[in-house]
């Protein structure tokens, strides 16, 4: 099982590094141990639902209609979806990641994951009102508008990349994609198998 | 904790849904979601280790003391790569910021750290790749960063 090992490998230098400051630092060790366990009680809560939205999403919504949401072809109006998608009330960057990657893998373009991705990390309107409270209304609206218009940038630069892509960048679910033409969703196959 | 009540409040409205059309689909949404679970586990567990370690070592009292009394380029720097690697809720992430301007830094240092802070992620690296590959992750990563840096010196210039 070369592969286990490979997987377990960040992990086992992460428990290392756990001991080595509880030797030399044990009063970070302890605090880095409150953050992990808070965080693990976040994660606990928020991960269960997204993965079963994320399979309500896989078992609902054909692939051609996120193609046409959030497709190249999508335009503004795509761009507007993902960015709207993103600053929605929903948690923290790293629940994103795993519906960016389902999003990518049916065929939304890699400009609009940026939007997606960026907007729900850097224009949340509840985090907004914390921006306008502790550092002045100024300053947050004129963040906001520089982000969206960085993002818009950086998302085109990345689509020119990407399309002379070589390698699939759907890694998640590990089987062969099956040929195109059957129109029918590689993971609904394999789940009911 | 709104944000867990919005997430939970959507899975309730959609399960529901799907559960009036189809018993079958939604026990197949379970199963994906099941799958997922599964293969996303070793990263999730990593990522947390990772937080953990990064917010126990860079306290937000530690940043503050970093990156308070710097000035100039060097602490934009600073604060752009202390941003980069940590992964701090906005909850705290903008008092914390809010304090620094006050302790005097610039405009320019306190916008490199929140942009940094949002758009680049290296605790977070390990799921993101996971779900996104190596080449996407590098390069949103990359781009943020010079992102970060272009902002917090048009925000300097500006503000």
């Amino acid at each position: 099982m070369k592969s286990t090992w490979k997987k377990s490998i960040p992990i086992l230098i992460i428990i290392i590094a756990f001991i080595v400051l509880a030797i030399w630092w044990p009063d970070k060790a302890e605090a880095s141990s409150r953050v992990t366990l808070d965080y693990l009680k976040e994660m606990l809560l928020i991960m269960p639902p997204v993965f079963i939205l994320m399979g309500l999403l896989e078992v609902w919504i054909p692939k051609d209609k996120i193609q046409q949401w959030l497709g190249s072809r999508s335009g503004v109006k795509g761009a507007l979806i993902s960015i709207l998608l993103g600053t929605l009330p929903t948690g923290p960057v790293y629940v994103a990641f795993p519906l960016a990657g389902y999003l990518l893998g049916q065929g939304a373009s890699v400009s609009n994951i940026i939007l997606f991705l960026g907007s729900w990390a850097a224009l949340k309107i509840p985090q907004m009102m914390l921006e306008i409270k502790f550092l002045g209304i100024g300053f947050a609206s004129l963040r906001f508008g520089l982000t969206l218009v960085l993002l818009v940038i950086m998302g085109q630069i990345m689509q020119k990349v990407f399309n002379k892509k070589t390698e699939p960048l759907w890694t998640m679910h590990e089987e062969p994609a099956p040929p195109k033409s059957k129109g029918k969703d590689p993971i609904l196959e394999t789940t009911s198998k | 904790m709104i944000t867990t009540l919005v997430i939970y409040g959507i899975l309730v409205i959609c399960l529901i849904f799907s559960l009036l059309k189809s018993k079958e689909k939604t026990l197949k949404a379970f199963k994906v979601a099941g799958q997922v679970l599964k293969k996303s586990a070793p990263s999730l567990i990593a990522v947390l280790g990772l937080v953990g370690l990064t917010l126990g070592i860079l306290s937000p009292e530690t940043i503050s003391r970093l990156l308070g009394e710097e000035a100039g380029l060097i602490g934009t720097l600073i604060a752009a790569v202390v941003g980069a690697i940590t992964l701090i809720p906005s909850l705290i992430a903008f008092p914390l910021a809010g304090s620094l301007l006050r302790a005097g830094s610039t405009v320019m240092t306190v916008a490199a750290f929140i942009t940094s802070l949002m758009m680049v992620g290296i605790v977070t690296a390990p799921m993101e790749i996971k779900y996104l590959g190596k080449r996407f992750t590098l390069m949103r990563n990359g781009f943020g960063f010079i992102a970060a840096l272009l902002l917090a010196f048009l925000m300097g210039v500006i503000l």
